[in-house]
């Protein structure tokens, strides 16, 4: 545990010396908050609170995820309110990536990787310390991000139910649980590029692909394709921690000490 | 300490030929001993000592490094060994209390400020202990990586080039640092180009070029490629005077140049007395004599040279 800790804490040292990426680091969830919060004050602007829809105007394959005490209003708002619940599970993700893509091809531009790999320190403990120094604080920013939605909710008028809705168990499994395995399915996936190209905009290039199973689950939410309740959810989480395990033993199995060492000029 | 047997390393790349970069290096250096390993750029030392530290492994024989057979032990040998890499490569936006701290940290330094502060003041790099390593000059850096290497008190102490690029003034510090850790019995194995530094510091020293060339002191390798001259100034020189020198038993050449004769031999502290007698015998007026030192560039380059010519001829 202490090689771990001391390489989250060297990685730490690194980022927060760089106070852009600690700008964009902070900047887009906010922005990510912000988003659905502004929509949210709109909405309720515009239309009041839905009074004039009733539930044959809310999509079909949605219908099963709002209550039978439910107006049809209600059930709108939070048809709409469940769109932005994959931006928060995408924070973790998006943020630690960046990070996590440049820590071992950074450390390898600049000589600093193998004085590193000449240490004690295992290859696990290696990618641990640098894949939950990536992590945490896009993991914590998500949760924090979440939090402030949640508290300002009340403040521009939505209603109790819809906000009911939010704290509720899909939600709260989304943002507690599926985002943070997300984060480190994507920081090991992120650290498994780093470890293989040889120069770091390749690898922050490459990792960027990671934003394409998230759009394509925004969309097919969107086209009534798949609806996201307390069931999808559990089996997104059960499938992800499979994901994850496979990950972290397939990228200790694939650093390959030697050739990054050595083929890397 | 260090024992190579049969150490090689071939690199396999796709769809191109196979590198032999390490080919049957046997070698042995003992505990305290301050061991040069020289060769043109290319010829494998870096390998060498990436294998030696258990940074890459060896494509076939076996190499011990204090008592851990590496392929087996490399945990281990990672945690028994120092190394200062070709390049710094320290952390530049933190100071350096803080990179040495991490890696005393990472080789599990008990007393991590104490082994921080001491070779941050053995260095002479205290009073910029908080700056980032960013503002330092080369030198500083290279002492910096050094004290990194030297943190947990390692009995092995691998040195890639450790005075490369540096201006005269760091060069000669890092060299007296090298020097001071003699006295504190470490084997140090060292990496480099400057001959000079090999000279002074060094033991022994290995001329190696993918495949081990030569190995032995500097001094026996200097005597084996070019035996031992002795130099005789005369104020007169009589060409006559060389026969009866060249037939007695021991000397190999004899040579005039301008005054001076040049005279090849095995044992000049038996032979220099009886050539001395026979020139003021014959009325010579000797005013010096001195032995003949080739550098060990002379050595150095004799020895590549004598190799290629191998190559070739085979």
């Amino acid at each position: 545990m202490k090689h771990i800790r001391t390489i989250i804490e060297k990685e730490w040292a690194e980022v927060f010396k760089n106070r852009l990426v600690v700008f964009t680091m902070i900047f887009m969830p906010l922005i990510f908050t912000l988003l659905p919060l502004v929509m949210l004050f709109f909405i309720g602007r515009g239309f009041g609170d839905m009074g004039g829809v009733n539930m044959a105007d809310v999509p079909v394959e949605f219908l099963s995820v709002c209550g039978e005490d439910m107006t049809g209003g209600e059930c709108m708002q939070i048809y709409i309110v469940n769109q932005f619940l994959l931006i928060f599970m995408m924070m973790p993700v998006i943020i630690p990536v960046t990070i996590a893509a440049y820590s071992i091809v950074g450390e390898k531009t600049t000589h600093s990787l193998e004085p590193l790999l000449a240490t004690p320190i295992t290859t696990m403990e290696l990618l641990a310390g640098k894949g939950l120094a990536a992590a945490l604080p896009a993991i914590l920013i998500g949760w924090v991000s979440f939090g402030i939605f949640l508290a300002v909710l009340p403040l521009i008028g939505v209603s109790k139910v819809v906000i009911n809705y939010i704290a509720g168990p899909t939600w709260l499994l989304a943002v507690l649980v599926a985002g943070p395995l997300m984060a480190i399915a994507a920081v090991n996936f992120a650290l498994f590029v780093s470890s293989r190209v040889n120069d770091p905009r390749v690898a922050e290039q490459i990792a960027s692909v990671l934003i394409v199973p998230i759009l394509g689950l925004i969309f097919a939410q969107l086209a009534g394709v798949i609806v996201i309740n307390v069931f999808v959810m559990l089996l997104f989480i059960g499938g992800m921690i499979l994901v994850d395990i496979g990950m972290i033993y397939l990228g200790v199995d694939i650093f390959q000490r030697e050739k990054i060492l050595t083929r890397w000029k | 300490m260090i024992e190579t047997k049969g150490l090689t390393k071939i690199f396999k790349i796709k769809k191109s030929p196979d590198i032999v970069a390490v080919k049957d290096l046997t070698l042995s250096v003992a505990e305290g001993e301050v061991f040069g390993f020289l060769g043109p750029n290319g010829a494998g030392k870096t390998t060498s000592v990436r294998m030696l530290t258990s940074l890459i492994a060896p494509t076939s024989g076996s190499a011990w490094v204090n008592g851990l057979e590496v392929g087996k032990e490399d945990q281990a040998i990672r945690r028994s060994v120092g190394i200062l890499t070709e390049s710094p490569g320290l952390y530049e936006q933190l100071s350096a209390w803080k990179n040495l701290g991490i890696y005393a940290n990472l080789y599990d330094v008990e007393d991590v400020d104490g082994q921080v502060t001491k070779y941050l003041r053995m260095l002479d790099l205290w009073t910029r202990r908080d700056d980032p390593v960013g503002s330092f000059s080369k030198g500083m850096r290279q002492k910096l990586a050094i004290a990194r290497a030297l943190l947990h008190e390692p009995r092995v102490l691998f040195l890639d080039e450790p005075t490369s690029g540096l201006d005269p003034e760091a060069a000669r510090l890092v060299r007296e640092f090298i020097e001071a850790l003699r006295g504190q019995g470490r084997t140090t194995f060292i990496c480099t180009h400057n001959l000079n530094e090999a000279d002074r510091l060094c033991d022994r020293i290995a001329i190696f070029k993918t495949r081990l060339i030569k190995i032995d002191t500097p001094l026996s390798l200097r005597r084996e490629l070019f035996g031992r001259k002795v130099v005789f100034h005369l104020r007169v020189l009589d060409q006559a005077w060389l026969d009866p020198i060249r037939v007695l038993p021991g000397v190999i050449d004899i040579q005039s140049i301008d005054q001076k004769l040049v005279v090849s031999m095995d044992d000049p502290e038996k032979l220099n007395p009886q050539i001395i007698r026979i020139l003021i015998d014959r009325g010579a007026a000797v005013q010096f004599v001195g032995e003949l030192r080739h550098s060990l560039e002379d050595v150095y380059l004799q020895t590549i040279q004598d190799s290629q010519e191998a190559e070739v001829g085979s």
